[in-house]
């Protein structure tokens, strides 16, 4: 798409599998997995919010793990299994983090929310009961503006019970606040 | 779409007090919903501006510049243009036409012609087939500057004449300069049995949205623009844009993307925006910019660093008989809002606890750093800071507990404050009342432990700036309503979600009204070429305006409707009910329609159904000139307890809970009321603590710390406990009762942890940010016997201007300056779009 400075090397070519799709992408060498995702897959589900591995938006599960997309060359993510905010929902159904983001505001602006719904969906997968420390300890890396983390928090700990089986609501005190 | 007949229905009016429809309970509005977006949000479908992909799209970057303060001798573009990919470089010289916020401070451009004044003001921009190209054509670009007098300080800037930052403003660098006096403030000391003064600092902090500013211009052949762009105020930019490119405001469109956070950081029309629309003019091109997160820094128009001054005199019986207010604000390089910065430092002050006589003096000057402007609670957290510690040290004085001494001073409901304010519903006693019990406050207050302590502060807030930043006697906000034959509602608005979920709130209200479901309402905001006028999202405006707005048009709607369904039912209009989707008879419910065919009905008789709301917010009882900062139709209330825990070696202090009520009127949506609430307190803790904008005054005055990582915020692991109580005392002027919520809360917070660290450790920390520098710095120096106490310890000389004297309405003023005062008097009556006084 875009075109290269005269002096740009050839492009790369890697293959990999991201949701789950078997895909082979070109791209010029110096592109990180975070611009190969959005630019030149089209994913732009994954967001940025300062290209230097600070805040923790362009979070990505690379190999099922979370990784920030913008630190990485996408060149050593050949062969490697990349899932992003959109593998998350089963066809039309949400994931229960998703739901329960979407229930509690855990989302408000949203721009930060893909990379907290890929952290959180890793946490998840390792540890099922976490406590609100290991919550905390598993978001420490992503930065919210919004929310202040707390229905965040909410949403992890609903999604989680929910994913357990167990059958719950989200506490009145969490909707209404303190009576 | 509209009629001739709800046309003539929408003439602007004076704002009407509405009740919901009194024959049936809330179905929507105060239940807990997701947002309209919510499913976007939580899939990565939501396109955010840096999402926009066009065919043959250019990308562009700015020249900034690399010196603080200087004239521009020589740009050179020549090397530039002929790079392979390179479509256009502008300089200052292709867009001449100045702009700004305020019609007071046209002093922006959208590349500076002749001066820069500040590290990162921009000078050329360059569009190119990649970024890369782009970017590596600004190494092409030279630029010779002729160093000019660096001013590092609002101190340095009072006492500097020449060099000028900019040519206009009262003298020297002083941007803006206001002195006003209501009753004689010097009776009011003489009439205390106690008098204080207190000197504070609040540091200049940053809005911080994760997502950087990015904006997308295409030029039509057809001589048409459209500017997508993450901003607050699609309204404005489109005025700036039709101004500066000098084309009619019918030919631009502007549409804001949903925001990735704003926090007023997005409210100003920015030169990037407009950089880009010319660079697409001139190449025939969709053109697309990116800030980096270091260019965000640059843009800012965040906090104000202010320096404070207060004198108040009390009486032992409780009365506050006097106040004096002095701030003296950093601008920054240019004017942005800081004209309504200023006023708003001393505007609040008088709307929390009855004052007898009031006087404030507030200054503004211009720096070489980047322009400071409205960031959450816009120019009101600093004052309300000194204010609450202010209290904090009054009551110590008078052997008074906190929470009692603001209780005996509560300013009444339905009151005018002496400065003019009309106060509505005033629900902070009940407030102050809920922390001191939530947090057991009265066991603990002077009970803790060394290096542990509580601390108690309130706030207000407006529900929206009464008066437009634009003169003008136009409304607000408006709505268009389409109803659709297959049942659908379609929202018509110009207000912008910027994530506090104003989308929603349209659609709450509407479907509540109509009895039909959330989901059937569509929502079209934003897009100056679709929706009727909303002036933007900011001074907590939206869901007062555009509620009031959407309450009017549906109201109207139901009101076509339910004619045309009693008739087609026979029955009387007064019987005719919404609800489950269906319009029906509510003394024999079986006997109705669904809402469609209610709708097919009326179209059928009336052809198509559309109607149309406004808001036009109340008018002011103040009527001297300055009087257009702080009016609002509704003011909300907060009141909050920090606890903190201090250690006395470090001075780190962590505090692990924060407990907020707030006066939000009514909640519209109780889910995302308490996510305003929960993300005030994060954002003010942030303030407290850690966050501060520092530039290197020795080495070109760059800023220091131009980065995520070392701008600190506060992560999962700073974030602290809340507990939320939303007190609900509805105003008559809001939407079901409501009022504002995004900003208020946070105003509390800094005082509140300054008054818990002195009763944690004795020591007073009198500006933010609190670090532990500052914190061991005042331990350290209570243990040398000296005063506990971080903070400044005076205020400059400022040539300050005659007052403006205004009795206040207990010696039977009538909101005008007294007539010896020059330039008083009737001058907020006044059209004049250039008086600043018509200012939010």
């Amino acid at each position: 798409m875009a075109s290269r400075r005269p002096d740009a090397p050839s492009k790369h070519q890697i293959q990999l599998v991201v949701n789950g799709e078997p895909t082979e992408v070109l791209f010029a060498p110096h592109k990180t997995l975070l611009e190969v995702l959005r630019e030149d897959l089209g994913l732009t589900g994954t967001k940025h919010g300062c290209e230097l591995g600070e805040c923790g938006t362009c979070a990505v599960l690379l190999d099922g793990t979370p990784v920030l997309s913008c630190l990485v060359l996408a060149r050593a993510c050949d062969g490697a299994i990349v899932d992003t905010v959109e593998s998350m929902a089963d066809g039309p159904a949400l994931h229960p983090l998703q739901e329960a983001f979407a229930d509690l505001g855990a989302a408000q602006c949203g721009y930060c929310t893909p990379g907290f719904l890929v952290t959180a969906k890793a946490l998840l997968e390792t540890n099922p009961s976490p406590s609100r420390d290991d919550i905390k300890d598993a978001l420490a890396g992503n930065l919210c503006r919004c929310t202040g983390y707390l229905k965040i928090y909410e949403a992890v700990e609903l999604a989680a019970a929910k994913m357990r089986g167990e059958q719950v609501e989200p506490s009145d005190e969490s909707i209404y606040g303190r009576q | 779409m509209a009629d001739s007949k709800t046309l003539e229905q929408a003439t602007p009016a004076v704002a009407v007090p509405r009740e919901a429809p009194a024959e049936q309970a809330l179905r929507i509005i105060g239940t807990p919903q997701r947002k309209v977006d919510a499913a976007a949000k939580v899939t990565g479908q939501t396109a955010f501006a840096d999402d926009i992909e066009l065919p043959r799209m250019l990308y562009a970057k700015l020249l900034r510049s690399t010196a603080p303060h200087a004239r521009i001798r020589h740009i050179d573009t020549s090397k530039a243009v002929t790079l392979e990919g390179v479509k256009a470089v502008i300089t200052g010289k292709d867009v001449p036409i100045p702009f700004g916020i305020l019609p007071v401070s046209q002093d922006e451009h959208t590349l500076c012609p002749d001066t820069v004044r500040f590290v990162g003001d921009p000078v050329a921009a360059v569009a190119a087939t990649s970024e890369e190209i782009a970017t590596a054509a600004l190494d092409l670009i030279d630029v010779e500057y002729e160093p000019l007098e660096t001013i590092a300080t609002p101190e340095q800037a009072v006492r500097t004449s020449e060099p000028r930052i900019h040519d206009y403003g009262p003298t020297g660098n002083i941007h803006k300069l206001i002195d006003l006096e209501f009753g004689d403030i010097e009776e009011g000391f003489a009439d205390a049995d106690h008098v204080r003064e207190d000197y504070f600092f609040y540091g200049g902090n940053t809005h911080l949205a994760i997502e950087q500013h990015a904006a997308v211009a295409s030029w039509s052949p057809a001589d048409k623009l459209t500017l997508w762009s993450s901003t607050q105020t699609p309204h404005y930019v489109h005025r700036a844009a039709a101004k500066v490119l000098e084309l009619p405001a019918s030919r631009v469109r502007v549409i804001a993307c949903p925001n990735g956070g704003g926090f007023g950081g997005k409210s100003d029309p920015f030169n990037h925006e407009i950089a880009v629309a010319k660079l697409s003019m001139i190449t025939g091109r969709p053109v697309k910019i990116t800030l980096t997160r270091e260019e965000v820094f640059y843009c800012h128009r965040g906090r104000h660093p202010t320096l404070m001054w207060v004198k108040s005199g009390v009486t032992k019986d409780g009365r506050i008989t006097g106040m004096h207010f002095k701030t003296l604000l950093d601008g920054g390089a240019y004017g942005s809002y800081g004209v309504a910065s200023a006023y708003y430092t001393g505007a609040l002050q008088t709307v929390t606890y009855h004052v007898d006589r009031y006087k404030f003096q507030g200054a503004r000057a211009f720096t070489n750093k980047p322009p400071c402007g409205p960031k959450r609670g816009h120019g009101t957290p600093q004052p309300r800071f000194g204010l609450e510690i202010h209290i904090d040290k009054l009551a110590e004085d008078l052997g008074k507990d906190p929470a009692d001494m603001r209780l005996e001073h509560l300013v009444p409901p339905d009151s005018v404050t002496a400065n003019y304010l009309k106060i509505g519903s005033m629900g902070l006693g009940t407030c102050i009342r809920k922390v001191v019990d939530g947090a057991a406050w009265r066991d603990k207050f002077r009970k803790l432990p060394y290096g542990r302590g509580v601390g108690l502060a309130c706030s207000s807030y407006i529900s929206g700036a009464g008066l437009p930043i634009y003169w003008n006697n136009m409304p607000h906000s408006g709505v268009q309503l389409k109803l659709d034959r297959g049942g659908g509602v379609t929202v018509f608005c110009g207000s912008t979600d910027i994530g506090q979920g104003s989308d929603s709130v349209l659609a709450y209200i509407v479907a509540e009204v109509l009895g039909v479901e959330v989901a059937d309402i569509q929502v079209v905001t934003a897009d100056t070429d679709l929706t009727p006028v909303d002036l933007g999202s900011y001074s907590s405006r939206v869901t007062l305006m555009s509620g009031n707005a959407a309450l009017q048009a549906a109201e109207r709607a139901r009101e076509i409707v339910a004619g045309h369904a009693a008739r087609k039912l026979d029955v009387p209009v007064d019987r005719v009910s919404f609800a489950e989707n269906r319009v029906f008879d509510v003394e024999h419910p079986d006997t109705g329609l669904t809402f469609a065919e209610a709708v097919q009905v009326a179209e059928a008789a009336d052809g198509t159904i559309g109607t149309i709301g406004s808001y036009t917010p109340p008018r002011s009882p103040g009527r001297y000139r300055g009087a257009g900062v702080g009016p609002s139709p509704a003011y909300s209330y907060s009141a909050a307890i920090a606890e903190v825990e201090v250690d006395p070696s470090s001075g780190i202090v962590v505090v692990p809970r924060i407990w907020i009520a707030h006066d939000v009127g009514q909640s519209i949506n109780p889910v995302t009321v308490m996510g305003q609430v929960e993300g005030s307190i994060y954002m003010g803790l942030g303030e407290a603590l850690m966050e501060e904008m520092v530039y290197r005054a020795n080495r070109n005055l760059v800023h220091r710390i131009p980065s995520m990582l070392d701008y600190k915020s506060p992560t999962t692991l700073e974030m602290c406990d809340v507990v939320t109580y939303l007190i609900e005392d509805p105003d008559p002027n809001g939407p079901y009762g409501a009022k504002e919520v995004g900003q208020g809360p946070l105003l509390p917070v800094p005082p509140a942890i300054a008054n818990a660290i002195y009763d944690a450790v004795g020591v007073r920390v009198d500006e933010v940010p609190m670090t532990p520098e500052k914190v061991l710095k005042a331990i350290k120096a209570k243990a040398e016997g000296k005063e506990g106490r971080y903070g400044p310890t005076s205020f400059p000389d400022v040539a300050w201007p005659e007052p403006i004297r205004v009795p206040t309405p207990w010696e039977g003023g009538d909101g005008k300056a007294a007539a010896a005062e020059g330039q008083g008097g009737s001058a907020a009556d006044g059209p004049s779009p250039a008086s600043e006084e018509r200012q939010h």
